[in-house]
């Protein structure tokens, strides 16, 4: 059942869009992530996995350009994206959407969406992107429809996930990063995040999502890669890390010490 | 005997039920891990302790005395030290003056404007910093500390009052993994010299089970379970909610 | 007056009201997102006065007054485009005392601007055009221009309020004020959308001021004035909150027209003059809001930044090693054989005695500063009110002079047990503008009631006699003070109270956390500045032989803060060479230049970016580059 729906656009071995080299970040004087390399393909949907406090977001936030203190490299279509500030990194088609959502709780559902616009765009190739419309990502998120006009600060938690993809989806995006999109949502909200994530996959949006539940993450993902304590210590395709449960459980669940 | 008793402890924030009815204790000796998911209530529950926050509901007692309503400064006076999740220390001084600065206030001394600061209990202080193996670094501008050392910097001031009982608030976030291990063994060996017992929170589960005597879970601000690692792993709920990554949600899958 | 009046009062105060909303909302909005007062904004009000008077005067028809607004509100934004473009791009990120310095020294560049172009006559605009009259009410004539002003003010927020509403750029600003980092992510420069911000700010703030032409002349002192009612009005309102701000100035203004309707109030024997209470009402009201909602009446607790506090190496601190004695005693040595050389500098033991005085003061201000993390904006409050009662000990009653030092210490101390001990609940720009109030009521009321210490006059004839009578005894007398009291706030910052203050400036929490009492400490760190600050002002009234409330004034204030940066905030020693060199660069060039503020304002900015740690980092140098090293 894992991904027999996502339709089938074959990633072209690479074309990447995302390279990160050697990329190490801090907070203060506390190092979080050590030597991390990894990337994503064209139309792939790829998985950062590990657990709380492992690095996911910090990694996020390090390639947004959002973190203060980071050393390394990180490619995005081809260009050097290492220094460029994080509203450049956003105008070039790299959507965030954070862990925590950050929603513009005064601002109504319509007007958060209004602030991720940008204009369309198309791939370096020529192929057009259709571009987002508030109706389009309302016929994806109907709950969300129901509730344009209020602020999205008295919406639950479960709809202001769905906004922050969203707004993030207003901006055209070439690839996603999806930070945590299961966390602390109802099971109802996690399984819509599958079937949208199968959407967006179909529309040709490549995603890396960063997750510690394996159960929706080997419904949505081709490939993963393992982050432990700031490192990655595992990476290959979802179907390896199914087939070797040693791995998955040393790095998941609290199997092995 | 018992050290820390936590009764029916209940607080909400703007309707939002952070903690609901929590009861467990403490014993003299022990370190107690509190774990559960984000959001669980952990980071109230301990701030509750601590004197940051208070609890609309229960009590909270140390050593019989009751501490809802006093200051976190009153608390500590009781002897309850803590640690923070993000290492803190004050970045305008070294490593001794940090040290220093705590024994000052243990002999509340801090209102007094002529001593020499920089003597005081000099050699008590130097003791303090043996003890977490940072002699070599007393000198040292604490902001030029490598994050592992102050940590362990933390711990020598959380011990200048002499707790019986230490709150330490995630204390190996951030921390490179061999780091994590030394900075636990530690806390563990500073517990069976001094007899104190330790109160942490924690997200990495290495450090839970290799260094807790017992554990409390929580879940949505409950209590879901209590007892030695080998029980609370073994707890199906817990499991459910913390362990087990997504046993809600695989049914749920199947189902569609 | 009876009803009649009550209600023309009030009418007027809905005038006025309007004209402070406008230089409140564009401050607001500007501190909404970028998260910097903005001391200049009262200087494009000014600039819209000058502006519009200038292209009625040019066309010489009153007709182009009405055009003349626009053309105002334009030229103040174009100079708030430049100010922002060239100067607070820089400092976005920079710490609060920085942002707040640098605005103010534009302001003073700007005054002096002002100066060059318009001479300093106050200049009266024309009518305005088909609103010269008055009309009847209730048998009172109300002009009817400030009826255009009342219904003014509404529109403008109205109009602002659909600007932020219903645009995307407002939109956008909404966002921003909740989440700049966010909106970043999501591709928005937000470099260009402060720009807006800041250029919509001046904009609607010299559209006021030219709007004021036909009330009041414009003079160099209205940017000042405008600015601190602008302060008072947005800090009541809420930091950010356009609603906020409208509703403060209207409390603000309609408190002000019903203590200037009541007059003279009788209670019991007592008759007290509210209608002169009013220059402090707007202070009163803002520390009693600030008391019971510490973030303004609309406001709410400012999130906190990422990059609030960088703590630096230039915030450690040792004691004076061999070479910083030697300097000392250098120094101690250069005062003391001053007095011998007056033969051939006359001049130089009164530039010395200023120095000393000045000393004393910037380094008991860096005590709360430096050590303490308060920006207090009021520290002239202390200095001046040891300045008073020792010049009352002297020039009312004629007792000795080594009393009225200690009278001075007194009169001080007792003012910061009342005032520290409000100012230590709140912190960052909220202290500073609390302070700020502090000082200016306390002004207020040296300056307003001529019963107290001779009003506007202040305290004539204060010439001491005795053993310290004579000029040099004087002069030697000032010297051991400065000894005494430098040698006093030395040992305290390194006795385990300087300690304690140090850590609960470094962690609030982490020093609770270990048993300090955080605003106690606080509390009792204004007291001992403020000590040192009253011997200071005791020095200067003796010196001077009189006091006027010009040295309350919250300029002298912030040449304090000025003098503090200039030389360091955290280095040892750091006041008194800021003190040295502002007090000799204002003597020398300040006699020399006409345009002694602009000077003023602008080696502040240049110090602020290009030595940001203050004068004594130059000195520091080779240390800091060994630090670095290890």
């Amino acid at each position: 059942m894992t991904n027999e729906s996502a339709p089938n656009i074959p990633a072209t071995p690479g074309e990447y869009l995302l390279k990160v080299t050697n990329l190490s970040a801090w907070y203060g004087a506390a190092r979080i992530l050590f030597d991390l390399n990894f990337e994503v393909r064209r139309g792939e949907v790829v998985a950062m996995m590990g657990r709380n406090g492992a690095g996911k977001s910090t990694t996020f936030l390090s390639v947004m350009g959002i973190l203060e203190r980071y050393r390394g490299s990180v490619n995005f279509l081809g260009q050097d994206i290492t220094r460029e500030p994080s509203y450049r990194i956003a105008q070039m088609g790299l959507g965030f959407v954070p862990e925590d959502r950050r929603i513009f709780t005064e601002l109504t559902v319509l007007e958060n969406l209004d602030i991720g616009r940008q204009p369309p765009r198309g791939w370096p190739d020529g192929t057009a992107i259709s571009p987002w419309t508030p109706e389009d990502l309302f016929d994806l998120f109907p709950n969300l429809a129901e509730r344009r006009h209020m602020p999205a600060g008295r919406m639950s938690g479960g709809e202001q996930q769905m906004l922050t993809v969203a707004r993030t989806l207003m901006g055209n995006p070439y690839l996603v990063l999806l930070d945590e999109p299961s966390e602390g949502v109802a099971p109802v909200i996690i399984e819509q995040m599958v079937s949208l994530i199968h959407t967006l996959k179909a529309a040709g949006v490549s995603i890396l999502l960063s997750e510690q539940n394996l159960h929706f993450a080997r419904q949505v993902s081709d490939r993963i890669y393992m982050i432990e304590k700031g490192a990655i210590v595992y990476s290959g395709t979802m179907e390896e890390l199914l087939a070797d449960s040693e791995t998955s459980n040393k790095y998941l669940s609290l199997g092995a010490l | 005997m018992t050290l820390l008793t936590v009764q029916n402890v209940g607080k909400s924030f703007g309707g939002v039920r952070a903690n609901h009815d929590i009861s467990f204790a403490l014993k003299s000796g022990e370190l107690l891990a509190l774990i559960g998911p984000n959001g669980a209530g952990k980071s109230t529950l301990f701030n509750i302790i601590n004197g940051q926050t208070n609890a609309d509901t229960g009590s909270v007692r140390f050593e019989g005395t009751e501490l809802s309503g006093l200051q976190p400064r009153q608390i500590w006076r009781l002897g309850v030290g803590r640690t923070f999740q993000v290492a803190f220390p004050f970045g305008s001084m070294t490593a001794i003056e940090n040290v220093q600065v705590a024994l000052m206030s243990r002999d509340r001394k801090i209102f007094n404007f002529w001593r020499w600061g920089r003597n005081y209990c000099r050699d008590e202080a130097l003791g303090l910093l043996q003890r977490v193996a940072l002699t070599d670094q007393a000198e040292k501008p604490c902001n030029y500390m490598a994050y592992g050392d102050v940590k362990r910097l933390e711990l020598a001031v959380a011990l200048a009052n002499k707790p019986r009982l230490l709150l330490m608030d995630e204390p190996t976030a951030g921390m490179a993994p061999q780091e994590r291990n030394e900075l636990m063994a530690l806390t563990k060996r500073l517990v069976l010299e001094d007899g104190l017992s330790v109160l942490f929170t924690e997200h990495s589960m290495d450090v839970v089970f290799a260094y807790s005597d017992r554990i409390v879970v929580l879940a949505r601000g409950e209590l879901i379970a209590e007892g030695s690692p080998a029980e609370v792993r073994a707890n199906a709920k817990v499991q459910e909610v913390y362990f087990g990554t997504g046993n809600t949600f695989e049914t749920e899958g199947q189902a569609s | 007056m009876g009803f009649s009046g009550l209600i023309v009062q009030i009418l007027n105060g809905f005038a006025e009201a309007s004209s402070l909303f406008m230089i409140a909302a564009g401050l607001s909005i500007i501190f909404g997102v970028t998260r910097i007062v903005n001391f200049a904004h009262g200087s494009f009000f000014m600039i819209g006065a000058y502006v519009a008077y200038t292209v009625v005067e040019r066309f010489g028809d009153p007709m182009w007054f009405w055009p003349g607004i626009i053309i105002a509100a334009v030229a103040s934004a174009l100079v708030g485009l430049m100010v922002e473009l060239t100067l607070l791009r820089r400092i976005y990120r920079a710490p609060e005392l920085t942002q707040l310095l640098a605005t103010y020294a534009v302001m003073l560049i700007v005054q002096d601007l002002v100066l060059y172009l318009w001479g300093p006559v106050p200049l009266l605009g024309p009518r305005a055009p088909g609103l010269e009259g008055a009309v009847n009410i209730l048998g009172r004539q109300f002009p009817t221009y400030s009826l255009f002003l009342i219904v003014a003010g509404p529109l403008t927020l109205a109009a602002l309020w659909a600007l932020v509403t219903r645009t995307r750029w407002g939109r956008l600003v909404r966002a921003a004020t909740q989440d700049r980092e966010m909106v970043s992510a999501l591709g928005i420069n937000q470099a260009w959308l402060f720009t807006s911000i800041f250029v919509l700010g001046a904009f609607v703030a010299g559209m006021g001021g030219a709007l004021q032409i036909p009330r009041e002349p414009a003079s160099l002192e209205m940017d000042v004035h405008a600015i601190t009612s602008a302060f008072v009005v947005v800090v009541v309102g809420g930091l950010g909150s356009l609603p906020g701000a409208f509703i403060a100035a209207i409390l603000v203004a309609q408190v002000k027209a019903v203590c200037l309707w009541i007059g003279i109030l009788e209670i019991g024997p007592f008759a007290i003059s509210l209608s002169k209470f009013t220059i402090v009402v707007e202070f009163v009201v803002m520390a009693v809001v600030l008391i019971f909602r510490p973030y303004g009446l609309m406001g709410t607790r400012p999130a906190l930044l990422r990059h609030t506090r960088n703590l630096t190496s230039s915030m450690l601190i040792a004691p004076l090693r061999a070479r910083g004695w030697i300097l000392a005693a250098i120094i101690l040595v250069a005062f003391a054989i001053v007095p011998q050389l007056r033969g051939s500098f006359p001049y130089m033991p009164i530039l010395m005695l200023e120095i000393i005085i000045m000393v004393m003061f910037a380094t008991s201000l860096q005590l709360l500063m430096g050590p303490g993390g308060m920006h207090s904006f009021g520290h002239a409050a202390y200095f001046g009110l040891g300045a008073y009662a020792a010049a009352a000990i002297v020039g009312y009653w004629n007792l000795p002079l080594e009393l009225a030092l200690v009278v001075g210490v007194g009169g001080a101390v007792v003012g910061a047990i009342v005032l520290g001990w409000f100012s230590v609940r709140l912190s960052g720009v909220y202290l500073a503008m609390l302070t700020l109030a502090f000082a200016q009521i306390v002004w207020a009321v040296f300056y307003q009631f001529e019963g107290l210490a001779g009003g506007e006059n202040g305290i004539t004839g204060v010439w001491p006699e005795g053993l310290f009578g004579g000029r040099d005894a004087f002069y030697y007398l000032a010297v051991g003070c400065l000894i005494v009291s430098l040698a006093f706030l030395y040992r305290t910052l390194f006795s385990p109270f300087g300690y304690a203050l140090r850590a609960a400036r470094d962690s609030a929490i982490r020093a609770e956390s270990i048993g300090m009492d955080v605003s106690r400490l606080q509390w009792q760190s204004f007291l001992l500045a403020a000590s040192v600050a009253g011997i200071a002002g005791a020095l200067y009234a003796l010196s001077k032989g009189s006091v006027s409330p010009e040295i309350l004034s919250a300029s002298r204030s912030i040449e304090g803060l000025v003098m503090v940066v200039l030389g360091g905030e955290y280095a040892i020693g750091g006041g008194m060479l800021g003190a040295v060199v502002f007090v000799w660069l204002r003597d020398t060039i300040g006699y020399n230049a006409e345009y002694w503020r602009a000077v003023l304002g602008v080696i502040t900015i240049f110090l602020l970016l290009v030595l940001p740690q203050g004068l004594a980092s130059l000195l520091r140098f080779t240390e800091s580059l060994k630090r670095a090293k290890e």
